[in-house]
């Protein structure tokens, strides 16, 4: 494929936590702790986990609301990491975000017309016809009635206002949007509809999303790529077939698992995988793989050398010693697999 | 989501999601945060007798040269035909009457009324300009503390801090008494001068009350998704404060400001009682008070400008209450 329109690499953010008048530094928490994707023109990636796996702070990383510890973000080839505020300015236009809280995402003392038109007055975009005209367009396009032009936020329904949050941000024609909870704050019903106009918008206006989402329904029906987060790292990326079909990655398989099942005759078909314990704190993560404290099929190898992060399968990049699904693993990264199982079973200096 | 109201606001909330242009066939008038404060505000009956007397006053304290030229007499002139020689005070108790609508002072016969109505400019010139004062110092002082935070947060909490232990009527007293001597060196004098000195210790020592109420509210707003929202679509720190937070502020600044008027009256008149705000023969109510004291078998001196101050300060008081429930119907009941 050609060049990615986005590229992480290895992006860190550490949470300084400190202590005392001096404001010691006394330890660090680590919400995203070496994160690597590329995004394509186009395509829709998403990226799910548990709550506090960093999933949210990967997108304000990327979108530079937040400063970057470490790592690199490339946005159309541009190194966008510590570009200064006023030169990342003329990028934003580009670059857009989605919010979660269509409540608290919308200034109250704003009219609808002042909240969308506000990117063409912060960017000094001028427009052919006005902004008032430029704004009742894109109201119209998001399924909005341009005439409530004027209104305030406050009377709207939870979904119109998400609808307003997304015409803001169509405002100024973006290239990559980041959609950080889209739908979660919304009800079910009301999901479908702005899942679907973020379709019909990305048909319309060649848009590319990263969806970040906890909902594995949500992330299945508009992702074409899918990256699974776990305590501040990506443990699967995978397209959506191949991710939903056949996991390799035991967290992966766990977190569908969980995803109930509508049709009560098929309920016994599956088997409920129940992780122990709860997530460890990001402040002093587990050691080498991070999953070892829940993960059924951990050995002694997980506990000393993390798995990297490598492609198993064509396109299905895979962070774990001991994959499910193995039938699917190409041939030479199977061996490797092989290996790893081999000696778990003898494991090294037991074997006389 | 905000108090039911009447039938169009209904509409509008039950409108169904996602209308598409031209659907909707009877026109919705939409309502801005302001119109539906006001429709919450005029079904308050007590608010809006309280806003019926602070615009009475108001009124009073503006005209006060015309009332009296109508009702009364001027409000330094001595009418010792209406004094009793013997006693000093007014011939039949008080001498109200027809011609003197509050009777008269005694000593000298000043007409109450007169000094009363025009007590009322001294009273409420000096509690507004102070709370213009107030407001000003403390929503920037506030706003600053809230959005930049840090050192800055920290070095306005303290002072704000320092400033509210401050024993603050011994200081007044103090410092009106001490820059009162300086007529020469600050080029005003009189009434003026006095005037200015109380707005200057009244209005800068209150300050921290209001910067409290609007660093803690700039804290939360600073948190809140649309000012991420401004600062992903590039928005600098200026358009940010003004455009984006500052808006949400004017409904606490307005109430707060309401509700330091009358401490501001009361405090004018604290310090016109002991003798350090204006200076006789000038009418203020806190004056009037203390002269009274001393003539305590002539209640109705002590009365009216009494009065005044207590419905000055009960008006704006529930006025000011009444503000808040409409502007903000969560922080009550």
């Amino acid at each position: 494929m050609s060049e990615p329109l986005l590229s992480v690499q290895g992006l860190e953010k550490h949470f300084p936590v400190t202590k005392g008048l001096f404001k010691r530094q006394v330890g660090a928490v680590r919400a995203v702790d070496g994160v690597s994707f590329d995004v394509f023109k186009g395509e829709t990636i998403g990226l799910v986990g548990e709550s506090g796996c960093g999933k949210t702070t990967t997108g304000r990383l990327i979108t530079r609301l937040i400063e970057p510890t470490g790592g690199k973000v490339v946005f159309e080839g541009n190194d966008i990491t510590h570009m200064s505020q006023s030169r990342i300015r003329p990028l934003r236009r580009d670059m857009q975000l989605i919010f979660q809280d269509p409540y608290s995402s919308l200034n109250p003392r704003h009219t609808v017309g002042a909240i969308v038109g506000a990117p063409f007055r912060i960017q000094g975009v001028k427009t052919e016809q006005g902004i008032k005209k430029e704004v009742q367009d894109i109201l119209a396009l998001v399924g909005l009635n341009p005439e409530h032009y004027n209104r305030y936020p406050h009377e709207f329904s939870g979904g119109q206002r998400q609808r307003i949050g997304i015409a803001r941000t169509l405002a100024l024609k973006p290239k990559l949007i980041i959609a950080d909870e889209p739908v979660s704050a919304l009800d079910v019903s009301i999901q479908a509809q702005v899942v679907n106009l973020l379709e019909d918008l990305q048909n319309e206006l060649d848009l590319t999303y990263v969806v970040i989402a906890h909902d594995l329904s949500v992330v299945r029906h508009i992702s074409d790529r899918v990256a699974v987060m776990y305590l501040g790292k990506i443990v699967e990326l995978a397209d959506r077939k191949s991710l939903y079909d056949a996991p390799m990655h035991p967290y992966t398989n766990a977190l569908l698992s969980a995803v109930p099942i509508p049709d009560v005759k098929h309920r016994g078909d599956r088997e409920r995988i129940r992780l122990q314990g709860d997530v460890p704190s990001p402040l002093n993560p587990p050691p080498a793989c991070r999953f070892h404290t829940r993960c059924w099929k951990a050995q002694v190898v997980c506990k000393t050398e993390e798995p990297p992060l490598v492609e198993l399968a064509p396109g299905h990049q895979v962070a774990c010693h001991f994959p499910e699904n193995a039938d699917k693993i190409s041939a030479p990264a199977a061996a490797k697999v092989a290996r790893n199982v081999q000696d778990a079973q003898h494991p090294k200096g037991t074997i006389a | 989501m905000t108090a039911p109201l009447d039938a169009p606001g209904k509409a509008a909330e039950a409108e169904p999601e996602a209308v598409v242009a031209g659907v909707s066939g009877k026109a919705i008038q939409g309502r801005s945060l302001g119109q539906i404060a006001w429709l919450r505000l005029k079904r308050d009956k007590v608010a809006l007798a309280g806003a019926g007397v602070v615009v009475f006053l108001i009124l009073v304290a503006t005209f006060a040269p015309l009332i009296v030229g109508w009702f009364g007499h001027p409000p330094n002139e001595f009418h010792q035909e209406m004094i009793d020689p013997s006693t000093m005070t007014p011939k039949g108790g008080s001498g109200i009457s027809g011609e003197f609508l509050f009777g008269v002072e005694p000593l000298n016969g000043r007409d109450l009324f007169s000094r009363v109505v025009y007590g009322a400019r001294i009273s409420l010139l000096i509690a507004f300009l102070a709370t213009v004062l107030s407001v000003v110092i403390g929503t920037v002082m506030g706003v600053m503390a809230g959005y930049f935070g840090g050192w800055v947060d920290t070095v306005i909490s303290r002072l704000m801090d320092i400033f509210l232990a401050f024993p603050l009527l011994v200081f007044a007293i103090a410092l009106v008494g001490v820059l009162g001597q300086f007529e020469q060196q600050l080029g005003v004098q009189g009434d003026t001068l006095r005037i200015l000195l109380l707005i200057f210790v009244i209005g800068f020592f209150n300050w921290p009350y209001i910067g409290r109420i609007i660093r803690g509210q700039t804290l939360s707003l600073r948190e809140r998704e649309f000012v991420d929202a401004a600062r992903s679509l590039g928005a600098r720190g200026p358009y940010i404060l003004f455009r984006e937070i500052l808006p949400n502020l004017i409904a606490p600044i307005l109430v707060y400001a309401t509700l330091l008027i009358p401490t501001n009256v009361l405090f004018e008149a604290a310090l016109s009682f002991l003798g350090v705000g204006i200076q006789a023969p000038t009418a203020t109510w806190g004056g009037m008070l203390a002269q009274a004291v001393k003539f305590y078998t002539v209640p109705h001196f002590m009365f009216f400008p009494g009065m005044a101050i207590f419905i000055t300060v009960l008006a704006f008081n529930l006025f000011g209450d009444g503000l808040r429930d409409a502007l903000d119907p969560k922080s009550s009941r």
